[in-house]
């Protein structure tokens, strides 16, 4: 087969699989399971063929014009550098150990099939906006994933949780697809076409008129898909979804992206300084900020989240500094560990019963009962907290190396400022980062109190994965930091001994700061008994996580926040607490700022319907009634009444034509 | 014979007729009078035609055959309607026409107008719900 083929082969057979398990979901469960998991292991094994037969070298185009649309023409176009190849391998790899670990964690959950297909079809859709070489293309793959998104998010429907953070998810990526779109127009009106290739010569010739415009229109959509300040509200809330949608969706590949759209359009956005300006100082808020938040929620989910939208933060900055090779870098080394940390993240979840680090803060021997996650997430906070040999370390160290470059005067392609903007923001969040991974990881293996419930052990499908992804977070980084230029632009990935000794030294700093934080709080854990526990902990993961996030809201009044005196945050942050946990309070200004003038519109409409519209038709009825009324009363009932009428009629009539007849 | 001898005895048959539909009660007596205005009707298709085939040498005789096809049509109606006389006396125990009242329109609560009028507001109330 050619390569063209087997890319072709990539994003269909995931869509295959999703539309036969919907058709056979209800009528042969027996064969839910290996149609969700084969295909997706399929293209997986199919797009690292493609990886290695593409092999870094010149990129594989093909497009076919299924009919005539119009002005500017859209083709079912392939485009595959590098970067697409690559980024493909991780969506499948994330994507396989996801639907595997779903087969063990929504084991007794009744509305398995529809989830796995739409898993499945939400990994085709990812796979077709990584190999889109149209625009018009990629923006099908692009809303298709965020309609999966929603249903997924929605999984627990019962819980009003899921069913507002699916509309609020949908709602606030919607928001950035609309500008989104106009901006993909204007772009396609300016450089005359939307495939990827005519789109960058155009930006290579300086054929564009409006590059600063598009770009920011594009930036929109980029930050709502990528969770990027100010349109981030939505990815915490999307943590009511169940945990592997999580780590596929909401860390590992979809909010990624954004990202990756911006790397492979960076020529259009290198066009523009302020559209670099503009990345870069939202890459910094998003970074702080979310690090910030991070370290004081008491969800580990929400933790993650948040730690996520960070890490989505420096990929972006590595962008707003112009060097793509550093952001995918940390697009696939942060695919890995973030997706093993949620994963991890379910397991914990499952066996302790709850979702609160406070709840877990007051178990004993958790990582005794669950020596699998506790090995592996360790790994991965590692990696997330860059400390060297992990992976997270060598691409971490990219992004900030670039930043460092261009800062001292190496600025060919991004304004100096960015470079300050991201490499300041960067090494900020680089202690925050260690700080936040050091607190959940202390809260929820370091508890004491009571003895951790045992439910036996966690199903086999559930820990193997946590293995699986656990090798390239461990070794990602210093195997691919030298082969991985020869597949991007070329340039050195290597980490710069400045910003590594920087960066780790910061990383250790927070790390240390926070234990000891942690050593001066923890004897006050004894003290406050807490709750948020689920109902059924022998049940199956998926039940187990839906009651944890039911129940925490009644626990302790907020789904993000515990009054736990012996949290490190708490300490650290002193009185940033309260607002770092509720997201600096974005929630509520959108509330102020969006919501409520929308409802109060609503509630003026619904007046008008109601009260001035209705009016106008009854009174437009009233007349018609009051005839009938008048016409009702020669209804006698006799039918000699009636018959006389009828003559009556009659001789008028013949009169009259006798009349008219005679011209009198 | 002119033929004003067979139109005054038309007029005169149909008057009685019409007379007898207007006045009589029973309803009996009633078809009987609509019998009267339909002979009165076939006395003048028969008599014009009798003087149109003399004057205007139409020979098609189309009043005659109308006329047959009206007694035809007639006496099935006649036998209808006294088989519905019959039923309506059997069932109320009169034929009388006065009595005969269940088409009108009653003003009393629980008559078809006031049913028509509940099942316009029970109407209202669903289209309320369905927009609330």
């Amino acid at each position: 087969m050619t390569t063209t083929t087997l890319a072709v082969l990539v994003p269909l057979l995931p869509f295959l699989g999703a539309v036969a398990g919907l058709l056979l979901g209800r009528t042969a469960p027996g064969f839910v399971r290996p149609l969700a998991v084969l295909p997706t292991l399929t293209a997986l094994v199919l797009a690292a063929l493609v990886a290695a037969r593409q092999g870094g070298d010149a990129a594989v185009d093909a497009a076919t014009e299924l009919t005539p649309t119009g002005s500017v023409p859209i083709e079912l176009a392939l485009h595959i550098d590098g970067f697409a190849a690559l980024v493909a391998v991780l969506v499948g790899l994330v994507a396989s150990c996801v639907q595997i670990y779903s087969t063990g964690y929504l084991r007794d959950d009744p509305r398995y099939p529809s989830y796995a297909a739409l898993v499945s079809l939400f990994t085709s859709a990812m796979l077709l906006v990584v190999y889109s070489g149209d625009l018009i293309v990629l923006l099908v793959g692009w809303e298709v994933m965020g309609i999966c998104s929603y249903f997924l998010v929605g999984h627990y429907w019962e819980t009003p949780e899921a069913r507002a953070a699916s509309l609020k998810a949908f709602l606030v990526t919607k928001l950035g697809d609309v500008p989104f779109l106009i901006g993909l127009f204007a772009l396609a009106t300016d450089a005359g076409s939307f495939r990827i290739t005519r789109v960058l010569g155009a930006v290579a010739s300086g054929s564009l008129d409006h590059p600063t415009l598009i770009a920011l229109l594009l930036l929109a959509g980029v930050a709502g898909k990528s969770a990027q300040f100010p349109l981030h509200t939505w990815l915490p809330d999307a943590m009511a979804g169940p945990t592997p949608v999580s780590a596929l969706i909401h860390a590992a590949t979809m909010v990624a992206a954004g990202v990756y759209f911006i790397a492979r359009l960076l020529p259009l956005f290198e066009a523009s300084q302020a559209a670099m300006v503009v990345l870069a100082v939202m890459a910094a808020v998003t970074m702080a900020g979310s690090a910030l938040a991070a370290l004081a929620q008491d969800d580990i989910k929400r933790v993650l989240a948040y730690s996520t939208i960070g890490q989505l933060g420096y990929m972006s900055g590595a962008l707003a500094v112009g060097d793509r090779g550093a952001a995918v870098f940390h697009l696939l080394s942060h695919g890995a560990f973030k997706a093993l940390l949620f994963l991890a993240a379910g397991v914990i979840i499952h066996a302790a019963g709850t979702n609160s680090l406070a709840a877990m803060s007051r178990m004993r021997n958790l990582r005794d009962r669950i020596p699998d996650a506790y090995w592996t997430m360790t790994v991965a906070l590692l990696a997330l907290a860059a400390i060297p040999p992990f992976s997270g370390f060598f691409s971490k160290e990219a992004v900030l190396g670039v930043a460092e470059h261009v800062v001292t005067g190496h600025t060919e392609h991004a304004p100096a400022a960015a470079g300050w903007i991201v490499l300041v923001a960067g090494l900020v969040t680089a202690v925050l980062t260690a700080a936040y991974a050091m607190r959940l990881w202390l809260l929820a293996f370091r508890g004491r109190g009571a003895e951790a419930p045992d439910h036996g052990r966690q199903p086999l499908t559930m820990t193997v994965v946590l293995w699986v992804l656990a090798v390239p977070s461990l070794a990602l980084g210093g195997f691919a930091f030298r082969l991985l230029p020869d597949w991007f632009d070329g340039r050195d990935l290597s980490p710069t001994l400045t910003t590594s000794v920087l960066g780790t030294g910061v990383a250790l700093v927070g790390g240390i700061v926070t234990y000891a934080a942690w050593r001066h709080t923890t004897a006050l854990t004894a003290r406050v008994p807490l709750g948020a526990v689920a109902a059924h902990p022998e049940g199956d993961a998926a039940q187990v996580e839906a009651e944890a996030i039911a129940t925490h809201e009644p626990a302790y009044g907020d789904i993000a926040y515990a009054p736990d005196p012996a949290d490190p945050g708490r300490l650290l942050l002193g009185p940033l607490h309260r607002h770092a946990a509720a997201g600096f309070h974005l929630d509520a200004l959108y509330r102020t700022l969006f919501v409520r003038p929308v409802q109060a519109g609503a509630s003026l409409v619904r007046f008008l319907d109601r009260e001035v519209v209705e009016t106008y038709v009854r009174g437009a009825g009233a007349l018609p009634r009051w005839l009938g009324t008048a016409v009702r009363r020669a209804q006698t009932g006799n039918v000699q009444t009636y018959v006389s009428a009828l003559l009556a009629g009659t001789v008028v009539l013949a009169v009259a034509v006798v009349l008219v007849a005679t011209g009198a | 014979m002119h033929l004003a001898y067979p139109a005054v005895l038309s007029a005169l048959l149909f008057c009685t007729g019409l007379y007898g539909v207007l006045a009589r009660r029973n309803a009996i007596l009633v078809l009987m009078s609509v019998e009267l205005m339909l002979n009165a009707v076939n006395l003048n298709l028969v008599a014009f035609d009798v003087w149109l085939s003399k004057t205007a040498e139409e020979t098609l005789h189309s009043g005659q055959a109308l006329t047959l096809f009206t007694i035809a049509i007639a006496a099935a109606e006649i036998g209808i309607g006294l088989a519905i006389v019959l039923a309506v006396h059997r069932n109320r125990g009169t034929a009388d026409i006065d009595k005969l009242r269940d088409t009108s329109e009653r003003h009393d609560p629980d008559g078809p107008d006031s049913d028509a009028l509940a099942a316009e507001q029970s109407g209202e109330a669903q289209k309320a719900e369905a927009t609330a």
